[in-house]
């Protein structure tokens, strides 16, 4: 939101004393307005002024960033409701709950989970950040449960979940340094939360029993001017908790209301009620609709693989599409005796491509040029595929002088460089392969049985 | 500051549409909100969920699946029947895989047949699906539409190339509904539908699938494409675009490998029906979160879990 010079205006003393280098108050604010001129350089506004302008001028949506070193994480931050008017900036992220209530076991392979769900996918770690500890009746099992994720070596972020004060400050003893979210702030205990977070600005979690509530429990806590904050969107009912969740978002951005400008926190776990599909497709709706702590009853590659991939699609720059390194890719434990197949760096062409390639099950060296991260018929257009730039790729990645199978499939697309690659790429015969992915498989298989036959 | 709700009023309202005939008809459409966005609007009918078979044995489908449908697959009709009576779905969407010149290529006069006897032998709306060979579903649609009189089927679907057979066949000879079939642009979807209209038929007979693609495999232009149709329809009152949206989202989530890597291939991936409910679970939700006013599913596990997901944002 921005302010208007008159609004500047009406903050200044209205001294005209021209220290600022100005002739009068106005003539000052009306530059400042335009941003050419810092507030600061009028010495005589109040610090009262100064806080109301830079909380007027701060974006509507805070950013609150979590963890420290390795796990540091941004949430927040966002200045859309729809990400094709401009990008989603701080994706969500996932935690796992774990409680003092479990026993050593159900403890133990919650950790082994989270450090076996841990890969790559188009150049980005897809795992669980966020380790959820909820404190339910043992002082001393709550701390042996902090203990054992310290001795775990996993590279997570803390969220502490209590409402008991001593508890708390206990548990911080074991993790104040790592930055964790302290979450349980409600109406009754605020104060002494914000006592306990403020020193070392620890990202605190709230909660009411309903967002008029939570609104001037926010209202409340800023008084204390307290504002690194988390906002629980409730865990009612699932109706209440995607109510909740749009109706913050919107209220930051859309009605410019800072009391709301803050990431959320949504508990998928306690809202599927132990049924895993369908904490699958309420994590899914808020990985949409703005959640940006999704808290979930555990991990595996089951919800991961639906909800990870997602979440990297959700957040990706529109104007940027996702690209994968331009390298070969060995497919169906292909080798030097394999055809090589070539597509763009586009990932997903590249997915779609891939995936059609392991459906056919024909082992096949898959060529990525750079190719801009364009779709197909995109970059040739663009000249970013051409007959020279396949050649070029094709001798310096090696497979002109290491690979036995001189067979080059080019997409169906841009039949034209057929003959051009063939000029630039002696000794290679270029084969046109299909118009759509969907027909590799076939057109793989039949590829092989010729091979084999002759 | 006070407390206050943001609501957003919207001008715009998507078309009612109705599919098959008698009590178990359904109706698609009707709002005038963002998906399950109540305190702006009206959400107009619950979205709907239908269930997929096809015309022939589901060679291509996971082991449970065939497992399952095993003593019924091999007879369309009583394979239809099995899914009403045990799975109680809004449709049921044959799909004639059958059909497809690069494969079995039955005749449109035998495709026709079949749908006939699925049609007697049910009382759930049909959603008949094509091969994705244009010419071939151009042919085989003109015939399904004669044979399917009076059922008041939805033909998906019409795409640029075929539009006016398909079209001509289903909205104009004959009443049944024609799903507009468009690849995830918003442009595309207005432009399909500006041609149909043009051709004759009927906005309230008409439907659209705007795309769909597994989660992870370039959602983020389902979901942009979806949000900016029904900002379009409801919000600038884009008469074009107020059409339901229908997205067969089974047709894409069990061809991706999520879905179809076996337990020996992907050993550390776990079970594979479950990784295949799971991608379907999701990409549903998602596309109803978008703004789909109906999901074609396969597996019963699935239509279960998104009626549950339904109910309880409409509660
Ligand atoms: S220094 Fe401040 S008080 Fe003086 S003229 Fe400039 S704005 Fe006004």
């Amino acid at each position: 939101m921005s302010l208007t010079g008159l609004d500047i205006f009406k903050l200044t003393p209205k001294k005209n004393c021209k220290d600022c280098g100005f002739p009068t108050c106005l003539a000052f604010s009306m530059k400042v307005a335009t941003g050419a001129v810092e507030i600061e350089k009028c010495p005589h506004m109040s610090d009262e002024a100064v806080s109301k302008l830079a909380d007027a001028t701060a974006p509507p949506m805070k950013t609150i960033t979590i963890g420290k070193g390795e796990n540091e994480y941004k949430l927040g931050g966002e200045t859309v409701l729809f990400r094709h008017e401009k990008t989603f900036v701080n994706r969500n992220r996932f935690a796992l709950l774990l409680s003092d209530s479990m026993t050593d076991e159900e403890i133990e392979s919650k950790i082994t989970s989270i450090k076996k769900v841990n890969y790559v996918r188009i150049g980005e770690e897809m795992r669980v950040e966020i380790v959820a500890l909820k404190y339910e009746k043992s002082r001393e099992k709550y701390l042996d449960l902090i203990r054992k994720i310290k001795e775990s070596n996993l590279n997570i972020v803390y969220m502490l979940i209590c409402e008991d004060v001593e508890v708390l400050k206990d548990a911080l003893e074991l993790v104040k340094n790592e930055k964790p979210i302290v979450y349980g702030a409600t109406k009754e205990n605020y104060e002494e939360m914000v006592d306990l977070v403020k020193g070392d600005e620890l990202p605190l979690g709230i909660k009411a029993n309903n967002l008029e509530e939570l609104y001037s429990l926010v209202a409340d806590i800023h008084k204390l001017d307290y504002k690194e904050l988390i906002l629980d969107a409730g865990s009612s009912s699932i109706k209440e908790a995607f109510d909740n969740t749009v109706q913050i978002r919107r209220i930051a951005l859309k009605e410019e209301d800072r009391t709301f400008g803050y990431p959320s926190i949504v508990f998928a776990n306690e809202l599927s009620k132990g049924n895993k599909f369908m904490e699958i497709a309420l994590t899914s709706l808020f990985i949409l609709k703005y959640g940006s702590i999704i808290v979930l009853g555990d991990i595996d590659y089951t919800r991961a693989l639906p909800l990870f991939a997602l979440r990297q699609n959700i957040f990706t720059d529109p104007q940027r599409p996702m690209r994968v390194e331009p390298k070969v890719y060995p497919i169906n434990n292909a080798d030097e005796n394999s055809p090589v197949l070539v597509t763009v760096d586009f990932a997903l062409t590249y997915f779609i491509v891939s995936g059609e390639v392991e459906r056919s099950k024909v082992p096949v060296k898959l060529a990525i040029p750079d190719a801009g991260g364009y779709s197909v018929l995109t970059a040739w257009a663009a000249g970013k595929l051409s007959g020279s730039s396949i050649a070029k790729f094709i001798k310096e990645s090696g497979l002109d002088e290491n690979h036995n199978c001189k067979k080059l499939i080019i997409p169906g697309k841009v039949a034209v460089l057929k003959g051009d690659i063939e000029d630039n790429l002696p000794g290679w015969e270029v084969i046109v392969g299909t118009d759509e992915a969907m027909h590799l498989p076939k057109f793989l298989k039949e590829l092989q049985q010729e091979a084999t036959a002759v | 500051m006070v407390f206050k709700k943001s609501v957003q009023k919207f001008s715009g309202k998507i078309n009612e549409v109705v599919i098959g005939t008698g009590e178990k008809a359904i109706k698609l459409g009707g709002e005038n909100a963002m998906p399950f966005y109540d305190f702006d609007g009206n959400l107009g009918e619950r979205p709907k969920v239908g269930m997929e078979i096809l015309d022939i044995f589901p060679d291509n489908w996971i082991e449970p699946l065939k497992e399952m449908y095993k003593d019924v697959a091999d007879d369309t009709a009583k394979w239809a029947q099995f899914v009403e009576e045990n799975f109680n779905p809004d449709f049921i969407c044959l799909r004639f895989e059958g059909a497809d010149p690069n494969g079995l290529d039955k005749s449109v006069e035998e495709c026709a047949d079949i749908a006939k006897e699925v049609a007697e032998s049910i009382e759930l709306p049909l959603v008949i699906a094509g091969t994705n060979n244009h010419e071939k579903d151009a042919k085989l649609f003109e015939k399904i539409a004669e044979t399917l009189d009076g059922y008041n089927v939805l033909l998906l679907s019409a795409v640029e190339e075929n539009y006016k057979s398909v079209g001509a066949a289903g909205g104009l000879a004959y009443n049944h509904k024609v799903g507009a079939e468009s690849s995830v642009d918003i442009n595309l979807a207005k432009q399909l539908n500006i041609l149909l209209t043009q051709l004759g038929v009927k906005p309230e007979d008409m439907v659209m699938n705007v795309g769909c693609a597994a989660v992870g495999y370039g959602f983020e232009y389902v979901a942009s494409t979806m949000d900016r149709i029904r900002l379009a329809a409801c919000g600038q009152n884009d008469k074009t675009l107020q059409l339901p949206i229908i997205t067969p989202v089974s047709f894409e989530t069990w061809t991706v490998k999520e879905s179809i890597a076996s337990e020996n291939e992907m050993p550390e991936w776990g079970n594979q029906e479950d990784r295949g409910i799971a991608m379907e679970v999701s990409t549903a939700s998602s596309v109803l979160a978008s703004g789909a006013n109906a999901v074609i599913l396969r597996h019963p596990t699935s239509v279960e879990t998104i009626n549950m997901f339904i109910k309880e944002l409409l509660s």
